[in-house]
């Protein structure tokens, strides 16, 4: 009579891989899987038909989704570093408030605590090119022509989504410079005075080189968050007009509910996922570079 | 020529008043130790040399030029601070020629100081490595090593020893007595330990709560405190304070003990005037175990309680009166806790000083 055991630690970490696989394995399984089908929301029996790398032959040749991928490459560059710089800004005088300190970083952080869909829907109000605030101010003050088609214009409105995102979501530059700028030693700086710096020479060759770690970590977290911006763009603009807003994930929800075309959406998926791969990687190896500077471990 | 004043010099922070009126003048190529128990205001007025304070009042000069309004950059002064400091994404090469390069030197002439520099303080193998990778006593060179490549008028240093262990803290000030006789230049140094004080100092500064208490050379401090506070701040161990009453030409110390007054100090005290006496353990020796036989002497019987042996000589501490003071022996012999022992005060040695305002009675 000999039954095979399983082992102890086996059965103890059960609940942990049977929750893992639910959530993540499986799901990720099944859209790998459904990537290399021509899966149909209206029609399930698609899900059984292998078509092999179709659908990546498709994606590769299509002129929609390279304009998606591109604008979301754009997309990112200039709302990290527009972030970046306001952020770092607002750090740097922050960093000089001595009194109210604590409640100015709480001030800071609500635009983080909205929903982004509200964020949304505030800019469009803002933007609208009839009621908007942006075309009211404008007239009042005397452009009585002035009715910009924020959201219509193809640059304005991608200036509009851009202006939203960035208005969410400055505060986390801020706030992961002003942490920085907290742990910053105070010594060097007066070291650098002594030395002959101006406030912008210590700035330059003193306080930066030590908040790039901070940068880099801030700008790792954005991308990856960027990268996959959806839920501002598809409440101002939807994508429009005529695609001109089209990024990643937008297409992606388009192609996978609105088309009903989800294998497709699916690889569509992995492609990209291809690019917050390459900024993580990029702004990593660009970390450990900072930190290495800095003589810091790793 | 760079002399150092400082006027009726003032530090307040809102209401609390750190310096109050400092006056001193600072002569070309001085070592100049301020020194004095923490929050007395020393680093403080240090910072304000270096012009990393503002000054709430009176005037600094250095050269002759007046510097309260001036940036540090303006002030031809380098610092050694504390922590060190350094650059830490900069390698020790970098971290020395960096004031020359934000003054735009040419290249051939900062690597010429930076070399000098690095060869003054033996910093040569260690040029291309970063703060992290450097032990404690070698960042304290390396601050050393920024500080003189750019031939400052003055050197300011802020308690640069304080963390650096024991040995390493004697051996670098060895460096820096050697590194200011070699460049001559005028230093001021901030220390909290009366021994760095002593030892590297051409004068000593010695600070109380914002006010200076003594200016002068170690020994003048040493052998002339102006009060029990330099008293028992100056020398190790402190000096030995029993309190006494003058009555005639006797001193009546606490716990009846009978001591002629000193001779330098009899025509200046009053009868009945309460004082405290000071002695120092080298001037109380056992009999026969003593350096200086001649002077004015008075004997006393102590129980010994305890006992320090430091080779040369040993420390013993003794009941006097009730109080534990501390006595030299040398030539030492093992001596168990509890032994009575007779003792030699050499009293033309000691120290009187009034009761009331703690002040020096000296002649």
């Amino acid at each position: 009579m000999t039954r095979r055991r399983v082992p102890e630690w086996f059965v103890l970490l059960l609940p942990a891989i049977i929750v893992i696989a639910a959530v993540v394995l499986i799901p990720l399984i099944f859209s790998l899987y459904s990537s290399f089908t021509p899966y149909k929301l209206t029609r399930p029996s698609t899900l059984w038909k292998w078509v092999g790398f179709f659908n990546y032959e498709k994606i590769l040749t299509d002129a929609k989704f390279w304009a998606a991928f591109g604008r979301t490459v754009l997309f990112l560059t200039i709302v990290l570093n527009l972030e970046l710089l306001l952020g770092l800004g607002i750090a740097l005088m922050m960093n000089k408030v001595t009194w109210g300190q604590r409640t100015l970083r709480t001030i800071l952080m609500f635009p983080m605590m909205f929903s982004p869909i509200l964020v949304g829907f505030q800019f469009k109000f803002i933007f609208n090119d009839n009621i908007g605030l942006v075309n009211n101010v404008l007239q009042s003050v005397g452009f009585q022509n002035a009715s910009l088609p924020w959201l219509v214009d193809g640059n304005l409105a991608m200036f509009s989504i851009m202006f939203a995102e960035i208005w969410m979501s400055t505060s986390v530059f801020a706030i992961l410079i002003l942490a920085g700028l907290f742990a910053m030693p105070r010594d060097p700086l007066e070291a650098a005075k002594v030395d002959g710096c101006t406030a912008w020479q210590t700035f330059r060759h003193i306080t930066l080189p030590f908040l790039m770690p901070f940068i880099f970590i801030a700008m790792t977290i954005r991308s990856l968050d960027v990268a996959r911006a959806y839920d501002i763009v598809q409440i101002m603009t939807g994508g429009g007009p005529a695609r001109r807003t089209e990024l990643l994930w937008t297409l992606m929800s388009r192609t996978g509910y609105v088309d009903a075309r989800m294998g497709l959406a699916n690889a569509m998926g992995y492609v990209s996922i291809l690019l917050s791969i390459l900024f993580t990687i990029y702004f990593f190896r660009k970390l450990s570079a900072a930190r290495a500077e800095l003589g810091m471990a790793g | 020529m760079t002399e150092v004043t400082l006027s009726n010099v003032v530090k307040k922070y809102g209401k609390h008043q750190a310096v109050h009126g400092i006056d001193l003048g600072i002569h070309d190529g001085e070592f100049v130790v301020l020194v004095g128990p923490s929050g007395c205001g020393k680093s403080t007025t240090l910072r304000m040399i270096a012009g990393l304070e503002d000054i709430s009042g009176g005037e600094i000069a250095i050269g002759g030029r007046v510097v309260n309004d001036l940036p540090p950059r303006e002030r031809n002064i380098s610092m050694v601070f504390q922590n060190y400091a350094l650059y830490p994404h900069m390698t020790v090469r970098e971290n020395l020629g960096f004031s020359l390069k934000i003054a735009k030197r040419p290249e051939d002439e900062i690597a010429k100081s930076v070399t000098e520099a690095a060869g003054i303080l033996g910093l040569d193998e260690l040029m291309e490595r970063k703060p992290a990778e450097l032990s404690g006593g070698q960042r304290q060179r390396v601050a050393m090593g920024r500080a003189i490549v750019r031939h400052p008028d003055v050197f300011l240093f802020d308690e640069p020893l304080s963390n650096l262990d024991a040995k390493l803290r004697t051996q670098m000030r060895v460096e820096i007595k050697k590194l200011h006789q070699k460049v001559g230049n005028t230093i001021i140094y901030v220390t909290h330990d009366q021994v760095e004080a002593m030892t590297l100092a051409d004068r000593i500064v010695l600070m109380r709560d914002g006010h200076i208490v003594q200016v002068g050379t170690p020994l003048e401090l040493f052998n002339t405190p102006v009060d029990t506070f330099v008293a028992t701040f100056i020398g190790s161990p402190p000096m030995n304070l029993v309190d006494g009453e003058v009555s005639g030409g006797t001193l009546w110390l606490q716990g009846g003990i009978e001591l002629p007054v000193p001779s330098s100090a009899r025509s200046l005290v009053r009868n009945g005037q309460k004082v405290r006496f000071g002695f120092r353990a080298d001037n109380l020796m056992p009999v026969g175990h003593s350096v200086e036989e001649e002077g004015e002497i008075a004997e006393l019987d102590l129980t010994v309680t305890l006992t320090e042996p430091l080779g040369t000589e040993t420390l013993l501490f003794a009941e006097l009166g009730g109080l534990e003071v501390q006595a030299k022996m040398f030539n030492p012999r093992p001596v168990a806790p509890g032994e009575a022992m007779k003792f030699r005060l050499m009293l033309d040695k000691t120290h009187i000083f009034d009761a009331a305002s703690a002040k020096a009675i000296r002649g």
